[in-house]
């Protein structure tokens, strides 16, 4: 009787003998971890640069109702700088608060929060970077620093990769807003204003 | 009376080995569920060789560059993506020129050929991932990343297990901030009350009612 009992037990025990084998199983499957499809910034050998994210060839335009000639896109009217936003672009306060965290994010570095080229790159030298606030840069006209931001000038680079137009607008309506901010009569002034300054200080 | 064929102490023999074998099993099942958890096995914590020793403390944390400067897309696409070579570039062409450290950089501009990082964070090909939902629902990189801004070279915070993601969709009030504190790296999560971080979900309009969880979202 107790003989059997045991015998039991043990024939129980030998079936369930494979399932230590489950432990094998479970470390070999990384063929769908690793599909054979491009994702972005893979590195593919089937380019000759190695980039499975191949840039756009040179003058692609976005395949939509954009206008490349247009000028929210060129920042020029008639071949001229534009001196007005374009229509597609509405000044309100919402861009300019959109304006200001593309400017803090991809211009202050180097130009500094108010625009003074005081930036922490520029400060800790050697990339000497000019102020906005010079008279030549409060004349020019809005489409100027549209440019500026498209195609780089000088030692600046070019940020139109990384600044789609809508932004770079935004980024120059913002500017103008700074060069107001450093460049007010202290006689046009609300009294509630005049407050304010003296408690920034 | 048959033979003994068993010595006296078998019943013993027999019990300790059963013990044993069963020990066995149990104590390869911990091991492997511990290797699994470990950062042998999840990376987390162990920075990885990169081309250029690049320093997300020395940039994020000392010079102040917004993450957006060089992971430029994450607000809008489902990568973050890493720098164009032009990118480091724009500062690289004037401040430390001749730096050794940077020559793998000015080969690449002159010549072209991208700078290969090796990847970090890297979910397997049948995850879905969107970086932009969760930018826009007030997700900081810091909930994910960790500070990645006292990094000298970057290292994974987290495993990327499914449990841990479905951990922030089932109740996304305990990690979530208001949308402008996103790229704050300092940002800590209880200097909100939770009832404030539910007011938060209620106005971002993230989805309580479990649709989070649902396999789609994360297996398409
Ligand atoms: C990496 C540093 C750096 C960043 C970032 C940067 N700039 Fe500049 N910027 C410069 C330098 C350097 C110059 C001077 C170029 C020259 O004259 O060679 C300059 C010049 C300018 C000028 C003046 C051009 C003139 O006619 O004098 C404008 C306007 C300007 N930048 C706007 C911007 C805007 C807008 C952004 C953000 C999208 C930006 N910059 C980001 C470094 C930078
Ligand atoms: C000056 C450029 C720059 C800035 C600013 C920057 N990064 Fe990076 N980041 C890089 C580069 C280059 C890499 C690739 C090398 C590496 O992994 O360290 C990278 C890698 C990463 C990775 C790892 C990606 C992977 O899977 O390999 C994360 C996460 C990351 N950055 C997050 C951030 C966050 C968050 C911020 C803002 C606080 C930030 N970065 C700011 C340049 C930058
Ligand atoms: C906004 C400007 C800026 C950008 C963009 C930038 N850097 Fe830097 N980087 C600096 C400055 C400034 C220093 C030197 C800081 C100091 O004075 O110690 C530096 C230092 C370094 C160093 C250390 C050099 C040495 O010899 O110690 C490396 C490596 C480096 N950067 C790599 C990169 C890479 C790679 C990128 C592109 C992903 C990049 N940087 C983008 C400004 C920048
Ligand atoms: C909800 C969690 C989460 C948040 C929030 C998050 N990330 Fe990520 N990040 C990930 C995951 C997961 C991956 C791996 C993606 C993959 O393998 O496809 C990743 C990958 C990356 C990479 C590697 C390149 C790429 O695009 O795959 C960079 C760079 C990065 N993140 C930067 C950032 C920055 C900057 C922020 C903040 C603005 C941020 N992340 C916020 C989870 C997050
Ligand atoms: C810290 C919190 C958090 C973590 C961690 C997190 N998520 Fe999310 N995720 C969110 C929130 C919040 C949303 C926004 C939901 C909404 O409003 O639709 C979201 C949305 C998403 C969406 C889009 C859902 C849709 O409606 O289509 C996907 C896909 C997603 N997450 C994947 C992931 C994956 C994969 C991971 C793990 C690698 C992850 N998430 C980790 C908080 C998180
Ligand atoms: C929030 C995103 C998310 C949701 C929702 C989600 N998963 Fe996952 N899942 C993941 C991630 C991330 C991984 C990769 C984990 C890893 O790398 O080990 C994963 C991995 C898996 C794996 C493979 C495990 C392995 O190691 O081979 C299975 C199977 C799976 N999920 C099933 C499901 C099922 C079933 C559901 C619905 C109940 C679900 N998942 C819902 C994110 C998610």
């Amino acid at each position: 009787m107790k003989y059997s009992i045991r015998q039991s037990i043990l024939a129980r025990v030998v079936r369930l003998a494979w399932l230590p084998l489950c432990l094998v199983l479970v470390a070999c499957h990384v063929d769908m971890y690793d599909q054979p499809k491009y994702k972005p910034n893979d590195v593919s050998n089937f380019f000759p640069d190695g980039r499975a994210m191949q840039p756009p060839p040179a003058n692609t335009v976005p395949l939509n109702s954009y206008n490349p000639n247009s000028p929210l896109m060129t920042g020029r009217v008639e071949g001229q700088l534009a001196d007005q936003l374009p229509p597609e672009i509405k000044l309100d306060a919402a861009l300019l608060a959109h304006g200001q965290s593309r400017y803090n994010a991809f211009c202050a570095p180097c130009h500094g929060l108010v625009g003074d080229g005081q930036g922490v790159i520029a400060y800790r030298g050697p990339m000497t970077v000019p102020s906005l606030h010079q008279d030549r840069l409060r004349t020019v006209p809005i489409g100027y620093f549209f440019d500026v931001i498209t195609n780089g000038i000088g030692r600046m680079y070019s940020y139109a990769a990384r600044i789609p137009p809508e932004d770079r607008w935004a980024i120059a309506a913002y500017i103008r807003a700074l060069q107001l901010s450093q460049n007010t009569d202290v006689a046009l002034l609300s009294e509630a204003e005049l407050e304010r300054v003296k408690a920034g200080r | 009376m048959s033979a003994q064929i068993f010595p006296r102490n078998a019943n013993a023999i027999f019990l300790a080995s059963l013990f044993g074998l069963v020990m066995l099993i149990v104590g390869t099942i911990a091991a492997m569920v511990g290797f699994y958890l470990s950062p042998w096995y999840t990376d987390v914590g162990v920075a990885k060789a990169q081309p250029v020793p690049f320093s997300h403390k020395h940039h994020v944390s000392e010079l102040k560059i917004d993450c957006r400067y060089c992971h430029a897309t994450v607000e809008k696409a489902a990568h973050a993506g890493f720098p164009a070579t032009e990118t480091c570039m724009s500062c690289h062409s004037q401040v430390w020129t001749t730096s050794p450290l940077l020559e793998v950089v000015r080969t690449s501009y002159q010549t072209g050929e991208p700078v290969v990082w090796n990847r970090i964070y890297d979910l397997p090909d049948f995850v879905y991932f969107n970086h932009s939902i969760h930018i826009a629902k007030g997700i900081g990189c810091s909930s994910c990343h960790g500070r990645i801004d006292q990094q000298q070279l970057a290292a994974k915070a987290q495993p990327l297990y499914m449990g841990w993601c479905l951990g922030c969709h089932r109740a996304p009030e305990d990690h979530i901030r208001p949308r402008e504190e996103v790229f704050n790296m300092e940002w800590d999560v209880n200097s909100l009350s939770l009832a404030e971080r539910q007011q938060l979900v209620k106005e971002y309009q993230i989805p309580t009612d479990g649709r989070l969880t649902n396999c789609f979202v994360c297996h398409r």
